[in-house]
């Protein structure tokens, strides 16, 4: 699934050379101070020889980076680069969280994790590939929820900077409070189809993501990875440079993304940087007044669940929704019927039931008259067996209520006479529970 | 089309013409205008200068496709699009009542939520 990233950045705090087995932490505990390194070793210097040899970092950049822990939550799309990037540079520490566990659909952008970690966490599988890149990094592998009670525990032991790369809502305004509570900036990214965006939040008196954002968007308007696809290198991208701003401010140098805004168009193949508003003095959180002074319920606030993973609505009273078994009894009992798939075109050539109608539900939403008058003809079709109603599948479950909605609202054409129903868990259903062998993506 | 412009604005004796403007939406919020994120537009001249609440309205009556809503709340753009107007954010510009100029860049995007 799309993980986000935070990364805590701590000057204050060294590295430690760790060769031990990486442990994983289900929950936040103490980590113990490191000592600052004097000098770099011959080993340190022929390791980074290449950046050492850049007036922009130089040996004061480079022990400044060893001296910097990282916090980054979720070790997906963008957390995966950007892990590589710091722990290849010579981070000192790095705090790598991820509730969720490696799948085979993670693997074409999530790409510390391989084929033999699937099931794994996915903490534990990039910590592990990091370890493998460079020894020297201490890897702390936490498999959790960022929640109100942990988030500002573990920020508080990343201290200085932090960086955020981040999917949904709920999450992204937890993130912002407990860094604008515990005085370290953010660096947020983001991904999604062809298109990034990135800025560095609360940093040097900018605007915090509340500033930009004081009320959270509606959740039918935001999309996710796994509902709206994205282009692997596209995250890849934008973890990276993630990595160059945490590595600009770990060394000295400091970001320049601090009021700004990054928009990448992977189509156009075209940056651009949009000057941002300032820090807004009558901001929730970091305003003059503030009205948040300790975390609190985000999912509330948002109106939507801090996860990743779809949600299933529940737009359909019981009896206009069947389940994928009664709908195969209804394929072996020969029932007639009209099966209408209302996924888009692109889903449709992924998979299919062969003997479906495809029709997408913004064709249905938009009463597409050539769309509409094709559903009429079958359905009138239908009519004349005497019998038969109307299932309406898609992938999940969601846009087929929706579609039964819409439908319901087509008075006085030939599909208000009929009986609309709707199949629970969709094609997804479908293949976990009756068809093993129909693709699941 | 200079010329004809021009002509146009002596008869209703105002220096105000017809307004070119480039609209730019991404992050998804080009969805809501049917998939097309560059758009070039001409506004009709007025004897008031145009200024961005207007453009609002114009753009509901004439490139939106489906669900305003999603669009506008009241006479602001929804929570979670972010306005920008030649490449710096709508809030250092006077946002709605920042007056808009021939050939400005008006771009409307959506927050990405994924990684």
């Amino acid at each position: 699934m799309c993980p986000q990233n935070i990364v805590g950045v701590s000057r204050q705090n060294t590295v430690a050379v760790h060769t031990s087995e990486l442990q994983l932490h289900d929950k936040v505990t103490p980590l113990t101070p490191t000592k600052a390194k004097a000098a770099l070793s011959n080993e340190d210097i022929m390791r980074y020889s290449r950046q050492l040899l850049l007036p922009e970092l130089g040996v004061q950049g480079q022990l400044n980076l060893s001296k910097t822990s990282v916090l980054i939550v979720g070790c997906g799309g963008l957390g995966c680069p950007l892990a590589q990037y710091l722990a290849a540079a010579g981070i000192g520490r790095l705090g790598l969280l991820d509730y969720d566990e490696v799948e085979l659909s993670n693997l074409h952008r999530q790409v510390l994790h391989g084929e033999e970690n699937r099931g794994q966490a996915k903490a534990l599988s990039a910590a592990t590939a990091v370890k493998r890149l460079n020894s020297t990094v201490e890897c702390i592998p936490y498999h959790l929820q960022l929640s109100p009670e942990n988030a500002l525990q573990l920020i508080q032991q990343y201290p200085a900077a932090n960086v955020s790369s981040t999917y949904n809502v709920p999450t992204r305004y937890l993130v912002n409070d407990a860094c604008v509570l515990s005085g370290k900036p953010l660096v947020s990214a983001s991904a999604l189809r062809m298109e990034g965006q990135l800025t560095v939040y609360n940093y040097r008196g900018g605007p915090c993501y509340r500033c930009l954002y004081p009320v959270p968007p509606p959740q039918e308007t935001v999309t996710n990875c796994s509902d709206g696809g994205v282009l692997g290198v596209v995250p890849g991208i934008m973890g990276c440079f993630q990595a160059l701003e945490v590595l600009k401010i770990a060394s000295g140098r400091g970001s320049s993304c601090g009021q700004q805004l990054v928009m990448f168009d992977a189509q156009d193949a075209r940056f651009r940087s949009i000057k941002l508003r300032p820090k807004q003095a009558g901001c929730a959180v970091c305003g003059e007044n503030p009205s948040v002074t300790q975390l609190a319920d985000y999912e509330a606030f948002c109106g939507a669940a801090a996860t990743d993973k779809c949600r299933k609505l529940n737009l359909l009273s019981r009896d206009q929704r069947i389940t994928v078994q009664d709908y195969k009894s209804i394929i072996d009992n020969a029932e007639p019927h009209l099966l209408l798939d209302v996924r888009p075109l692109v889903e449709v050539d992924i998979c299919r039931l062969p003997f479906s109608l495809n029709i997408p539900l913004s064709s249905l939403e938009e009463r597409k008259s050539e769309q509409i008058q094709l559903l009429q003809e079958r359905v009138s079709q239908l009519k004349q067996q005497m019998a038969g109603d109307l299932y309406v599948i898609c992938k999940l479950g969601n846009d087929s209520q929706k579609a039964v909605q819409v439908m319901e609202k087509m008075i006085g054409s030939e599909v208000d006479s009929i009986t609309l129903k709707d199949i629970c868990g969709g094609l997804m259903a479908w293949a976990g529970k009756i068809d093993p062998t129909f693709p699941q993506y | 089309t200079l010329t004809s412009r021009l002509s146009k604005c002596h008869k209703h004796h105002t220096l105000q013409i017809e307004l070119s403007l480039f609209i730019l939406s991404s992050g998804g919020a080009e969805l809501l205008f049917d998939g097309v994120k560059k758009h070039h537009v001409t506004l009709p001249s007025q004897s008031e200068p145009w200024d961005v609440k207007q453009l609002l309205v114009w753009i509901q009556r004439n490139l939106l496709k489906e669900r305003p809503e999603l669009f506008v709340q009241g006479d602001t753009v929804r929570p979670g699009i972010l306005v920008l107007i030649n490449d710096a954010d709508w809030e250092l510009m006077g946002e709605l009542d920042y007056r808009l100029q021939d050939q400005d860049n008006v771009v409307f995007i959506s927050t990405l939520h994924g990684g």
